[in-house]
């Protein structure tokens, strides 16, 4: 079933066009930002973009500091709030499960074939920033970041192309992690309604609402178990040394939100009626 | 092959099916009758495990389902509600998808993937279908493609729901000859459709449902059996009348309806008698006879 939901996904379409939008709001940030040779001052605009302007390798950094904001949970949303809800409405729901498929092997093979989108985005927008960026500015000595607040002076300490790679993976695996919770959120709707807009939309509001208390200081007391918390927190991953603490509170509360919302998502998938 | 007993689903404040005993033995061409809305898709999906009865038992093969149901539906073709497909994918895709979703096979790889949807879309009348997605079908070509997926797996039982909707006089023919050879050949079918004539035309035994409840289950053959009285159609029927004085029971005209067991003898003794027979046959109720007797409005109808 797994093999399947992958045939499904990369069958369709719409992978690949969010998949493409994704990988085109970089670009076009790069040549405007190419083309005036003005990048945001150090502290302000997406983070890593000061600094890319020295180093165009550093580019994928800044990319991802665009997507993993907005864009990117808006086309997880979209997919896993399509996941069951569109086989329900598309009528090939109950020709799955009278295959037989099994219920909870579904849901299993739905959230695999998310955790793919969403690691084929990453890399697909990851790849053609990096070629964007080297072709744009050049490639300088990459160099790790300095305070939280975004400064991008250099610690002093200049990282080898072998070690940003490797953080790299490291921010994007934090990146695929982060997305599972808006998957499990968007996938819980998906199996309570038959309407994908309305399990996406759902999911997003829920996202928006987190990010929202997230800058509400009243609401510091529940601050630390917001979806969208530690998002940012793959940053971390580009500091000498890495800053640990906030990437693995991240990944323990991105865990929390799987386990309890996929737990919901299967108790009411296992005993649903299939009317449609 | 399937055996349900007090089955009861409710859906809020709606009883949708009430305490019914289905049963359908190996063999059986079985087609359940109703008007719409009258449960029998949703009795349709409890036997596929898809809804979850609220009291009552189902057996299906041996099994109880929903509870094994996984071990049945393997040998089960089902077509509910009118067939599904990604638009955007090919029949030939869809149907590759929807096997190899299912429970591995036990015989061969790909290319026993391949033979197996050849010659179900063959069996169906798709056998040319080119790449063109399902989204670019018509009604009648995603029915036969619903069928095809329903066949995929040489089942043993088929549960059809509507199978012949969308489909044109022709194709109504064909689905009906392929079920019945397929039921020849050992299948049993089991369908559901508000269609008098497709239930009539294709059934040895049928279940009439009206308003959640089974309401008749009985044999096509002895619902159908004469009925005791005998058709005469005449253009000597004053004659007539006064020949057979009394036995006659209403007249139309021409027409009349006699009260006799045997219509060679009855035809003998008009012809013996000078009046002219242009038709003579036994009386059969007609299955619409039968069921607008005992059932009600469908749900779709309103009244004030």
């Amino acid at each position: 079933m797994i093999r399947v939901e992958l045939v499904k996904l990369v069958r369709r379409p719409r992978t690949w066009i969010s998949i493409a939008l994704l990988c085109v709001l970089p670009i076009v940030v790069a040549a405007f930002v190419a083309a005036r040779h003005l990048a945001p001052a150090p502290g302000t605009g997406p983070a890593f973009l000061s600094a890319v302007l020295r180093d165009g390798s550093l580019y994928p950094a800044a990319a991802m500091a665009m997507i993993v904001p907005v864009f990117l949970p808006i086309s997880v949303a979209v997919l896993a709030g399509d996941s069951v809800a569109g086989e329900a409405a598309g009528g090939t729901l109950r020709y799955l499960l009278a295959r037989p498929v099994g219920r909870t092997r579904l849901l299993v093979a739905k959230l695999i074939s998310l955790v793919v989108f969403v690691l084929l985005a990453v890399v697909a927008v990851v790849g053609t920033s990096y070629v964007t960026g080297v072709v744009l500015f050049g490639t300088g000595t990459p160099a790790a970041l300095g305070e939280p607040d975004g400064v991008t002076s250099l610690s002093g300490v200049t990282l080898s192309p072998w070690e940003f790679t490797l953080r790299l993976v490291g921010a994007v695996g934090f990146v695929v992690v982060s997305m599972l919770g808006v998957a499990a959120i968007a996938l819980f709707l998906s199996t309570v309604t038959d309407s994908a807009l309305g399990a996406a939309l759902g999911a997003l509001a829920v996202l928006i609402a987190s990010e929202i208390l997230v800058l509400l200081d009243a609401a510091v007391a529940i601050r630390p178990f917001l979806p969208t918390r530690y998002w940012l927190a793959w940053v971390d991953f580009f500091r000498d040394p890495i800053f640990w603490r906030d990437i693995e509170r991240g990944i323990g509360i991105q865990a929390v939100y799987v386990v309890v919302l996929l737990g919901a998502a299967w108790a009411n998938f296992v005993t649903k009626d299939i009317k449609t | 092959m399937i055996r349900t007993s007090g089955l009861t689903k409710r859906f809020g404040p709606v009883l949708a099916v009430d305490g019914v005993d289905v049963v359908v033995k190996e063999g059986d061409r079985y087609g359940l009758l109703g008007p719409n809305g009258s449960g029998k898709t949703t009795l349709v999906r409890m036997l596929l495990g898809l809804v979850y009865a609220t009291s009552g038992e189902i057996e299906v093969m041996g099994e109880p389902v929903p509870r094994r149901v996984a071990r049945v539906l393997p040998r089960i073709g089902a077509l509910v509600e009118g067939p599904g497909g990604y638009g955007h994918l090919s029949g030939r895709t869809n149907l590759g998808i929807f096997d190899a979703a299912g429970p591995r096979s036990t015989v061969g790889g790909r290319a026993a993937r391949r033979r197996r949807i050849d010659a179900a879309l063959e069996r169906v009348g798709l056998g040319g279908i080119d790449n063109r997605p399902v989204k670019a079908y018509s009604l009648g070509m995603r029915q036969r493609l619903g069928l095809a997926g329903a066949l995929l797996r040489s089942p043993a039982l088929l549960i059809l729901d509507e199978p012949t909707n969308g489909l044109d006089p022709r194709g109504i023919r064909e689905i009906r000859d392929l079920l019945v050879e397929l039921n020849e050949a050992g299948t049993t079918v089991f369908l559901s459709s508000h269609l008098l004539s497709e239930v009539e035309q294709l059934a040895t035994r049928v279940g009439v449902f009206d308003r959640g409840r089974l309401v008749l289950q009985e044999s096509l053959e002895t619902l159908r059996a004469p009925t005791g009285r005998v058709v005469v159609h005449t253009p000597d029927a004053s004659r007539a009348v006064a020949l057979l004085d009394g036995r006659v029971e209403r007249r139309d005209a021409d027409r009349l309806l006699v009260r006799h067991q045997d219509p060679s003898t009855l035809n003998a003794l008009l012809v013996a008698d000078g009046v002219r027979v242009a038709e003579i046959a036994p009386e059969r109720r007609g299955l619409e006879q039968i069921v607008l007797e005992i059932t009600g409005a469908g749900s779709d109808r309103v009244d004030g």
